[in-house]
């Protein structure tokens, strides 16, 4: 198949930049895994399930019909159920690979001129003592529960960690009729506050959050945080502690809530593979861009999550300006990205940079760890096997990786790559995956010019 | 930060050849200390499958380390090492597709034979006696019981905890001191000098860096290799197997991509599949094409893994010298200067017995394999 423009996620940032870049005339293919659009922000109850009032779930549902209703008044041609594990640089071009299909064994390939990466992000979650319990689940996990299979997760639950994604899981959980024993946040009251001005976009949304907590009697702990989950084959409580100004658990203060299900997160992290394969720079654990969301490939645009977590509105804005740029380099004229997007990428950069700054984990989190808590679930390497590869002379993720097989298992380092940077001391490291996802042998094998052995 | 310390031998390196240099000259009574510039094993020992073999050797000196190095890696299983190590003496299967190839191996295999290795011609019939999984229609094959698997970052790791050296990584050696004299007295380092009359230059793909640093001329260069891994599987895939051109790809000298399916299973259970050579610098960027090859290679020795899913692959760069064979021994230009490098993709095996003849030279005995062959000036004599 081939296409001026393949870009690559269909949530609020890949909406925006396909319909931007198809009304400026651009021949646009949006694939994404999921079965429907919207990424995991406008996540769709599966049509079987009947969901009568789906918006109940979410807020910005104008925005979401805006996009849905622009997609379908467009020319983009949409790509669903196509699970991306390569993007690779061509002579005419680039070539998304994807695999379709119930066992993602079909391959699909989309040649463009351009690609644009708006593969969001996934989420961050720190190991401790019994956080492989049944019963405790991401944060964004139990909202993905919520708003594609209209399901809860349990009847008492406990909202745990840190950012700004606790507030809504915690109030839509209270509304679906989960009693919320606590939502326990481990940034300081203070700290949010102090962020005030450059909050300010942001602050109505809070307020509405916090009207909602009061509403459903959801008792807020700030600078708490889950000690430990408890129960022999499933979760039966978490108990809970203060933590002091340095960020260490203050003595004495731990007591225990009874609950049978814990939503836990501690923020978002930025899907860079594709990026990483097309060998494009980063920032850190971000893609590096310009002004116009152009990545140092020519021919690559980067937008949303990837480029820097901010949530959907930020992710809206930059789709746009990227939208516009890919769709004028294409067609060789100027960019012209609405004013009001500009204006709003430089605000909401502002507030995620404050959000970003007012929620941290605990300083001192690594500490909690217990020797026999698992931190790789693929591979069941516990924080004292980690702990004995430092000893070994281990002083960074990938040697960790190498002598405890951490980060080698389904989902690459996806789930423990920050803890076993905690524990090592280190700063988290870009993942270098060089597979999205994993890609039956058959279908590389297959686009080889020549098969077999001489 | 910075110290001065004072020791016997100061290696350079704590991939798998710096470990096992230390390991050997420990227990010759040398005080030893290691310096890398990064962790252990975080070069071309981090990137290797693990192969200790001598099935793809053709005879002569690289062969002969190759046989003593087997047996030091069995001697040091013995020892108890070999759990940690994940040592598996599991033998090597060499299969070839048309009955030229055949030839060419069983002539390989007569060869071997003659210097010492085990080498039993397996017909076409048998092959799945061996390897179940086999694609059906084979010319024959070779059974290497000799060859065998570890893993290469525990094996760096472990080696380096039984040698009690003290390893100090993420320290780079900046230069390396002379006397008066020439003779070499230590390293200076970022963090302070290391003296010792004895520097042994166990830097792998990144060796000739250290030899300029010693003012002398090392021309190591990388050949740049990718492994496919697989997700787990229940074991499959008994020996390691590979296909006969393999040997030929190994000693060819083009820069061009070369790629021959070598396949192995591991016991944490995914199946590694190499190998890829390509002389392209130090670049780690994603090559497709060369992942195409492996699969392609792979699948058509085992069919079954067209449907088995490749979770990840790396690159790592051989340190690749122009006669195929590693640098081992003293430097005659440098007094005090000794190299173990350039083992190109044969390191991990070859690490036990190059550490062995190293400690042998360091403390002042004969070696059990004349280093002629190895000596690292070769290439100096050679461009005069």
């Amino acid at each position: 198949m081939r296409t001026d423009l393949a870009v690559v996620g269909a949530g609020p940032a890949g909406l925006a930049a396909a319909l931007a870049a198809c009304a400026r005339g651009v021949r646009v293919t949006l694939v994404d895994a999921a079965a429907q659009p919207g990424g995991q922000y406008y996540r769709q109850p599966a049509a079987g399930l009947g969901a009568a009032r789906p918006e109940a779930l979410h807020h910005r549902w104008r925005t979401w019909k805006r996009l849905r209703d622009g997609l379908a008044a467009h020319a983009v041609h949409v790509l669903t159920d196509h699970h991306v594990w390569s993007a690779e640089r061509t002579p005419d071009g680039f070539t998304v690979h994807a695999l379709l299909g119930p066992e993602q064994d079909q391959p699909v390939e989309v040649r463009a001129r351009a690609v644009l990466l708006a593969t969001g992000g996934y989420e961050k979650v720190l190991p401790f003592p019994g956080w492989t319990l049944p019963g405790v689940v991401t944060a964004g996990g139990a909202q993905a529960m919520l708003k594609g299979g209209l399901a809860v997760p349990g009847r008492r639950a406990v909202v745990a960690g840190t950012g700004p994604l606790l507030l809504p899981v915690a109030t839509g959980l209270a509304a679906a009729g989960v009693e919320v024993a606590a939502l326990v946040e481990s940034a300081g009251p203070g700290r949010l506050a102090r962020h005030g001005r450059a909050l300010a976009g942001k602050l109505p949304e809070g307020a509405g959050y916090a009207a909602r907590l009061l509403r459903h009697r959801v008792p807020v702990l700030t600078r708490h945080t889950v000690v430990r989950a408890h129960g022999d084959d499933r979760l039966t409580g978490v108990t809970v502690a203060s933590l002091d100004a340095e960020g260490r658990v203050r003595p004495g203060t731990e007591r225990h809530l009874d609950c049978d299900a814990l939503a836990v997160g501690h923020g978002m992290l930025p899907h860079t593979d594709l990026a990483e394969s097309l060998g494009c720079r980063l920032d850190g654990l971000t893609v590096a861009i310009d002004p116009e969301q152009r990545t140092d490939v020519p021919g690559v645009w980067a937008a949303g999550e990837a480029t820097g977590v901010g949530g959907a509105d930020l992710a809206l804005a930059e789709g746009h300006i990227a939208g516009c740029s890919a769709a004028a380099h294409l067609r060789g004229t100027a960019p012209g990205p609405a004013p009001a997007a500009l204006k709003a990428r430089a605000k909401l950069r502002r507030s995620a940079a404050a959000l970003d700054s007012a929620y941290a984990p605990p300083a001192h989190w690594p500490e909690q760890i217990t020797d026999d808590t698992v931190v790789c679930r693929c591979e069941e390497v516990t924080a004292g096997a980690v702990r004995e590869a430092l000893d070994l002379g281990a002083g960074d993720e990938r040697t960790v990786k190498l002598l405890t097989r951490a980060g080698m298992g389904w989902c690459q380092g996806r789930m423990c790559g920050t803890a076993v940077a905690g524990l090592a001391g280190c700063p988290p490291a870009p993942g270098k995956r060089p597979f999205a996802r994993p890609v039956p042998l058959g279908v590389l094998a297959r686009q080889h010019p020549q098969e077999g052995p001489s | 930060m910075s110290e001065s310390l004072t020791c016997d031998v100061v290696v350079v390196g704590a991939g798998v050849v710096g470990a096992a240099t230390a390991l050997y000259a420990g227990r010759a009574g040398l005080d030893t200390v290691v310096v890398d510039r990064g962790p252990v094993a975080g070069g071309t020992t981090g990137a290797g499958e693990g192969n200790l073999l001598v099935s793809d050797k053709e005879p002569g000196p690289e062969l002969e380390l190759a046989l003593l190095s087997s047996r030091l890696w069995a001697a040091l299983a013995r020892e108890g090492l070999g759990r940690a190590v994940e040592y598996e003496a599991k033998g090597g299967v060499v299969v070839a597709g048309t009955d030229r190839a055949l030839a060419g191996l069983e002539k390989l295999a007569a060869e071997q034979r003659a210097a010492g290795v085990e080498a039993v011609p397996v017909p076409p019939d048998a092959l799945t006696d061996l390897e179940p999984y086999l694609a059906p229609g084979l010319a024959g094959g070779m059974h290497y019981p000799q060859d065998a698997q570890v893993m290469p970052a525990l094996a760096a790791a472990h080696l380096l905890r039984a040698s009690k050296a003290r390893v100090l990584t993420g320290r780079e050696v900046t230069g390396v001191l002379r006397g008066p004299d020439g003779a070499v007295r230590g390293v200076r380092t970022d963090r302070g000098v290391l003296h010792a009359p004895a520097v042994v230059n166990a830097a792998g793909t990144w060796g000739g860096e250290v030899a300029a640093r010693a003012g002398v001329s090392l021309p190591v260069l990388p050949r740049r290799g990718f492994v496919l891994v697989t997700e787990p599987l229940p074991p499959r895939i008994r020996h390691k197997v590979y296909a006969a051109d393999y040997v030929a790809d190994v000693a060819s000298d083009s820069a061009a991509l070369h790629t021959s399916p070598v396949v192995e299973g591991t016991p944490a259970g995914p199946v590694l599949i190499g190998a890829s050579r390509e002389r392209v610098g130090f670049d780690r960027s994603l090559s497709l094409p060369a992942l195409r090859a492996l699969a392609a290679g792979a699948t058509g020795l085992f069919p079954f893994l067209a449907g088995v899913r490749a979770l990840r692959t790396y690159a790592g760069f051989r340190p690749y010298l122009p006669d195929h064979l590693p640098a081992i021994g003293p430097d005659a230009r440098a007094p005090g200067l000794f190299h173990a490098c350039g083992h190109e993709g044969a390191g991990i095996g070859l690490a036990t017995g190059t550490g062995h003849l190293l400690a042998q030279v360091l403390s002042g005995r004969t070696p059990d394999l004349d280093l002629f062959p190895f000596r690292p000036d070769r290439f100096t004599e050679e461009a005069e």
